[in-house]
């Protein structure tokens, strides 16, 4: 009888699975908050108040401060996402083995994967609201439409982190990680516009730029920061970002299913 | 005779406010196979690391091949084999270059590496698997690949702390089969363990640890005499308790156990004694004459009760 | 007066002898795709330097340097990246790696088992990390001649420079693991690093700072090693480099002390 009554999945089994990261992060958020919400910080100081001095004339007309600070969201956004999308997918499935537990319970594969991601999402909100208030207290956002900064950078991260955990999911060795980021994470950040804008890149170079989606993110932070139009359209922007994340997300899903239904 | 490889006097070890090991004395000879037998926690593992040279003595006197080890580590050392208790082989290299780097610490030519690898992997039957990583290994290939890593650099005291446990009988019998073939090349072998059965086979001498000291020493066969009867009777009654059958054999044999499911009586011919439990009008369910063990001698010095 | 000395040459040649063993370990260990992420560990320096020396200098323009010198932004910025990745280098291989080696590989429990001894092990470690870090400098020395961000008279005076920058923070940073608890601890570390990256007169002259904040940037290791490999390839001509050889001398001495004295602890329990 109390077979028969036992729900076979729990409602949105998907949360369940947030929840269990949820427990895990309460034990280590503070050295992760640290790294995630303190550093970027320090990145606006260094830059934007530090090597800003420098830059008289400023860029397109506004400080350098206040033009770069768009940008270093979406950049956090971004480390962090792809950060919580290696090693912690990896370990899951080389190390500790936390989804072939998950696995042997009634969770389907795309709830596992939905769960994490959503832990994924959390940590960046987390990190970019962090990242306003203390910009916003030093006075460097120029307009109140940068709250839309937050929806951005979450579109970002389900982008960038959808693909990572298919990558990280099919890689048999952490050395493919740090290459990740050696050969993405950082010159991505470098290069699409964070630092410097992307029209000063040689054209070749600028169209590479212009495929990452992180360029997307910057362009619509930068624009949303400074209360101007973005360069490029807005509808565009957040279709290509969109589709990074729907393709990222069937890509994850397949390579789960096959590393976890063997 | 000649003068003893390994010779403490007092030896002791102390970890804070525990001591693991209690002043002991132990010398053992080249040629021979030495035991030390002991539950958990006995002090063997500590004792092994003293001797071993990379865990200094808190006091007592410790000579290994008639050199001081705090002060002439290294020079002993390159005349040791170590086995540890726990496998801790390279996982980033192959079979064969676990074999190889480890001979070049010792300053082993790259050649003489390469030539001593190959024989040491027939040795242990694992030249199939010499370009394999290590990690997906059995248990028991891990331990015969340590094992052959401890005689790398040929040496005069090959020290296995544990050898054989966590493995599957056959693996067990063939790292047996192998350290009889270093015995009878004239190695000396000082090991730790708490299989009765290992220490039968392998040992000439051993001595029984508890608490940190030394409870017994001498040959299996001398330590049975000593601390045990010749045959063992094992009896088991169809009731809950067999207490209440244990005070009716009283005077039975030289000394009688009561165990949860069974009773053991120490006797000199087991036989005799069946017959005697009979005319006492008693039915066991079961009946068992067997030999005395090790197993017997360990567990009466040492005590039934778990130590961990 | 022979027999005196004989013995400890003799024990130095054997010192030396087992830490290359242990050098030769990790070069066994080279493969697949960590091998490949040895090599590539140049370009990350030679990026910074391509976006914020080139890129952000086009915004900047001219610096006009505390000697009065007019040099170009990427010309200021390439020495710091060349002292930062000298860092970076040496920290990644003495920290991570030596940890896992220490703590979760065990790799060193059967090492002191031979003849070698913990401090060979260290000095045996850092060597190895000095290989690596010493290819990334001279790769990078080479790209900023190509830039004509140095002249290569420089650049040669410049190499030793980085070679001992790395000597430095790899023993400090062997030192630091021997503390380690957990792998959490070193998000910390990391964090420490990348703040050092930031303020130690990187990315501007740390005479912009305010004067307290000033002294504590230019009492940190990653500023001395910048104002060293800086005044070699730009070249101002106080005195100063003395003093950040001298500083970075006693950092290495100290890290390779600490580190062995605690791997000794750690090691012969």
């Amino acid at each position: 009888m109390t077979q028969l009554t036992r729900p076979a999945l729990p409602r949105v089994p998907a949360l369940r699975v947030l929840e269990y990261h949820l427990v895990g992060y309460r034990r280590t958020w503070r050295a992760g908050a640290f790294s995630s919400f303190l550093l970027p910080t320090l990145t606006v100081l260094g830059f934007g108040v530090g090597v800003g001095a420098y830059i008289d004339r400023g860029v397109g007309g506004v400080s350098y401060l206040e033009w770069i600070v768009g940008g270093l969201l979406a950049s956090t956004a971004l480390q962090v996402a792809v950060a919580e999308s290696t090693w912690p997918v990896f370990g899951n499935l080389q190390w500790q083995k936390i989804y072939f537990g998950q696995r042997s319970s009634p969770l389907r594969v795309g709830d596992i994967v939905a769960g994490h991601l959503a832990f994924v999402l959390f940590r960046v909100l987390t990190s970019v609201i962090a990242f306003l208030l203390v910009t916003g207290v030093l006075g460097a956002l120029r307009s109140p439409w940068a709250v839309l900064t937050v929806p951005v950078a979450a579109l970002l991260a389900l982008a960038v982190a959808a693909p990572t955990f298919a990558y990280a999911a099919s890689v048999d060795s952490d050395s493919w990680l740090a290459m990740l980021f050696r050969f993405a994470v950082i010159p991505m950040t470098l290069f699409a516009g964070v630092f410097f804008p992307v029209e000063s890149l040689p054209l070749g170079l600028r169209w590479l730029a212009y495929v990452t989606p992180l360029w997307h993110a910057v362009d619509l932070c930068r624009a949303a920061v400074l209360g101007v139009a973005p360069y490029w359209s807005v509808v565009g922007h957040l279709a290509y970002l969109a589709a990074w994340a729907a393709g990222g997300w069937l890509l994850a899903r397949r390579v789960f299913a096959r590393r976890l239904v063997v | 005779m000649a003068q003893p490889l390994i010779q403490a006097r007092g030896l002791v070890k102390r970890f804070g406010d525990f001591t693991a090991v209690d002043g002991i004395d132990v010398e053992v000879c080249a040629g021979e196979a030495f035991g030390f037998l002991g539950p958990n926690g006995a002090g063997k593992s500590s004792t092994m690391r003293m001797v071993g040279c990379i865990s200094p003595p808190s006091a007592g006197q410790l000579r290994i091949l008639g050199m001081d080890p705090v002060r002439d580590g290294p020079a002993i050392r390159a005349r040791l084999g170590v086995c540890p208790q726990l496998d801790n082989l390279d996982p980033e290299l192959t079979v064969r270059e676990n074999l190889t780097t480890y001979a070049r610490y010792f300053g082993i030519p790259r050649r003489v590496a390469r030539a001593r690898a190959a024989e040491l992997l027939d040795f242990v039957q694992l030249s199939e698997r010499a370009d394999s990583k290590v990690e997906p290994l059995s248990g028991g290939m891990k331990r015969r690949l340590t094992i052959a890593r401890s005689l790398v650099n040929e040496p005069d005291i090959v020290l296995l702390d544990e050898p054989t446990t966590g493995l599957d009988p056959q693996a067990r019998h063939l790292v047996w089969e192998r350290l009889f073939r270093l015995k009878r090349q004239g190695v000396t072998l000082v090991l730790t363990t708490h299989y009765m059965d290992e220490a039968e086979q392998l040992c000439d001498r051993l001595v029984v640890m508890d608490g940190g000291r030394i409870v017994a020493e001498g040959s299996p066969r001398a330590l049975i005499e000593r601390h045990s009867t010749r045959e063992v009777v094992e009896l088991r009654f169809a009731a809950d308790s067999q207490e209440a059958f244990a005070g009716k054999l009283t005077g039975l044999g030289e000394r009688v156990e009561v165990l949860p499911d069974r009773i053991l009586v120490y006797v000199p011919d087991g036989d005799a004694a069946v017959a005697e439990v009979a005319a006492l009008g008693l039915h066991p369910t079961n009946v068992l004459v067997r030999r005395s063990s090790l197993e017997d001698v360990f567990l009466h010095l040492t005590g039934r009760t778990l130590v961990d | 007066m022979v027999t005196l000395v004989l013995p400890r040459l003799v024990d130095v040649s054997a010192a030396s002898r087992r830490s290359a063993s242990v050098t030769e370990r990790n070069v066994a260990a080279l493969k697949s795709v960590y091998w490949l992420l040895l090599v590539s560990g140049f370009v990350e320096p030679l990026l910074y330097l391509l976006s914020i020396g080139v890129g952000v200098g086009a915004l900047i323009g001219d610096l006009t340097l505390p000697g009065g010198e007019v040099v170009t932004y990427a010309t200021f910025v390439a020495p710091a990246m060349l002292a930062s990745s000298a860092m970076t280098g040496a920290l990644a291989e003495t920290t991570f790696n030596f940890f896992g080696k220490l703590k979760y590989m065990k790799l060193y429990d059967g090492v002191i088992a031979t003849p070698v001894q913990p401090f060979e092990i260290a000095l045996g470690e850092l060597a190895w990390a000095m290989l690596r870090g010493s290819a990334y400098s001279a790769a990078f020395l080479v790209v900023m001649v190509a830039m004509d961000l140095t002249t290569p008279a420089r650049a040669l005076a410049a190499f030793p420079a980085a070679v001992l920058v790395g000597f430095a923070f790899g023993a400090l940073g062997m030192a630091i693991s021997t503390f380690m608890r957990s792998w959490q601890d070193f998000d910390l570390m990391s964090s420490a690093q990348f703040v050092l990256f930031l303020f130690s007169g990187t990315f501007v002259p740390a005479e912009a700072y305010p004067t307290v904040l000033r002294w504590l940037v230019e009492a940190t290791p990653l500023y001395r090693a910048v104002h060293l490999i800086r005044g070699l390839t730009v070249g101002t001509t106080d005195w100063g480099w003395l003093l950040d050889v001298l500083y970075l001398l006693v950092v290495m001495a100290a890290g390779l002390l600490i580190a062995s004295r605690r791997m000794s602890r750690l090691l012969y329990k």
